[in-house]
């Protein structure tokens, strides 16, 4: 699914992702781990498409993220690590990502509530005005109800409660197989029991890639 | 044909969210009561009424408004456009938005569409009120005048949004954006008159360059346009202004001054497109 060789992304002169050479394939759940400036946030927006690659390339599904973004985002789920300060109301997003993305609203809603929060009381809030937890609650119904093939999320836990994580990890560990997810984190624990494959980045490069 | 139409959506729909989060913004408020206000202020201090130089009534009053937009309107709208998309940039929201299936190009010319018409309604609404109150006190309407600003203001605001997305998908940080668009704001000013008289004054250039240096000023081009409906010998013109009147017909100089800007505004805001799909996004 997602392929990258000889990946590089330098800034300035400093070389943030020297090299990366990783397949990233259908059923993987992976954890992506590293400490600060390891290189996971690099090529995580490399697989976006947001960065251009200063050497060597990246193909999702055989497509290039930055020519063919379109095709590409409609099947990658993305939950950054701290939610965007986005001035719009819940239901302008709702409507935003539906219209953009032919995501259901009622899915939204249904993911929402799975993970207890309620979006009709909140509905003309704006989205920066809702909690942290609330946020992220919303931001990850939005990722699952998008039903895509990649699912990527930056530290997605890091806002919610422990009810809410396990809601969170209750409704990522069904039907994995048909998948790829993607987890950027810095607690292997707790994702270990969801996750089959863990890499470990430092310096810009994948030091251990383990399957288990 | 089959891609059009849900790239047009997707365009419209980036306007419409744009449009939308602008008249909620604190900005689009004081942006809206500084020009209604202006034309409040100007009732109330009676400008309809007096007799000055020629011209009074509404006339008076949509030239007083002019004068006065033409040095506000332009920091306004590069103040407030030029973070559309490096604000975005710096607070992620550009990430998350661009997250889901939208091109650049929906993104950014929705954005253009949806901060034009932010920009350009208040400070035509203003005017148009400024017009209904006036039919309402039995004024006599200048028709010529009211849709000739109307066609400055148009292209007045496509030249500065043009310019300002230009900056803003140019520079990584809103602050930056922010000091660019003074600066060029301040640039132009100064070469309404004031650089250039001193040039004149010098007497090292020649007048011609003079001449050429202030039509490619925009607020240079709006200023003389908005004036060149009165009396060419008016002695508040300016050098240039007269000059320029004197040596390009009036109807001629009009058309160029609508054209023009419109053409700058188009040109950066491509540019500024260009910018934009050819470097990282966040």
């Amino acid at each position: 699914m997602i392929t990258t060789k000889n990946l590089s992304k330098k800034f300035g002169k400093t070389l943030s992702l020297d090299s990366v050479s990783i397949e990233l394939n259908k059923g993987d759940a992976i954890a992506l781990m590293g400490a600060n400036g390891a290189g996971k946030t690099t090529l995580i927006r490399l697989i976006m498409g947001y960065y251009h690659p200063s050497a060597g390339s990246v193909l999702i599904n055989g497509h290039n993220p930055i020519k063919n973004r379109i095709e590409i985002l409609h099947s990658v789920s993305f939950v950054p690590q701290l939610p965007p300060p986005i001035k719009l109301s819940l239901a302008e997003l709702i409507s935003y990502i539906s219209h953009s993305s032919n995501v259901e609203e009622k899915l939204i809603y249904h993911y929402a509530n799975e993970m207890k929060f309620d979006i009709t009381p909140n509905l003309h809030k704006s989205f920066f005005k809702l909690s942290g937890g609330m946020k992220q609650k919303f931001l990850i119904a939005i990722s699952l109800a998008k039903e895509s093939q990649i699912i990527i999320y930056d530290e997605p836990t890091a806002n919610l409660d422990p009810k809410a994580r396990d809601d969170f990890y209750r409704l990522l560990s069904t039907d994995t197989s048909q998948k790829l997810s993607l987890f950027v984190t810095h607690r292997i624990e707790e994702v270990k029991d969801i996750v089959n494959r863990q890499i470990y980045m430092d310096l810009g490069k994948v030091v251990t890639d383990e399957r288990y | 044909m089959k891609t059009f139409k849900p790239a047009i959506k997707n365009l419209l729909l980036i306007a419409y969210l744009d449009l939308k989060e602008s008249i909620r913004a604190n900005w689009f408020i004081i942006y809206s009561l500084v020009f209604g206000g202006l034309i409040a202020l100007f009732f109330i201090a009676g400008i309809t009424e007096s007799q000055v130089m020629g011209f009074s009534g509404l006339s008076r009053l949509l030239l007083m408004y002019i004068q006065v937009t033409i040095i506000i309107l332009p920091i306004f709208i590069l103040i407030t456009t030029v973070r559309s998309i490096s604000g975005d940039r710096d607070s992620h929201i550009l990430e998350y938005m661009l997250s889901f299936p939208i091109s650049l190009g929906q993104y950014y010319w929705g954005k253009v569409l949806g901060r034009f018409i932010t920009v350009f309604l208040p400070v035509f609404m203003a005017m148009a009120l400024a017009i209904v109150y006036g039919v309402f006190k039995g004024a006599e309407v200048p028709w010529e005048i009211f849709f000739l600003y109307t066609g400055l203001l148009f292209s007045m605001s496509s030249a500065f949004l043009g310019i300002a997305f230009f900056i803003s998908s140019l520079v990584k940080s809103s602050e930056m954006a922010l000091g660019i668009s003074f600066f060029v704001w301040i640039f132009l000013l100064a070469f309404i008159d004031i650089a250039l008289i001193s040039l004149m004054l010098q007497n090292r250039i020649n007048e011609t360059l003079i001449i050429s240096i202030a039509l490619l000023n925009p607020m240079e081009i709006f200023r003389v346009s908005a004036i060149s409906l009165f009396d060419p010998e008016l002695t508040v013109m300016g050098p240039v202004a007269f000059y320029i009147l004197d040596t390009i017909k009036q109807s001629t100089f009009v058309l160029i001054s609508i054209l023009y800007p419109l053409m700058i505004g188009i040109l950066f805001a491509f540019f500024g497109f260009r910018i934009f799909i050819k470097k990282d996004l966040v």
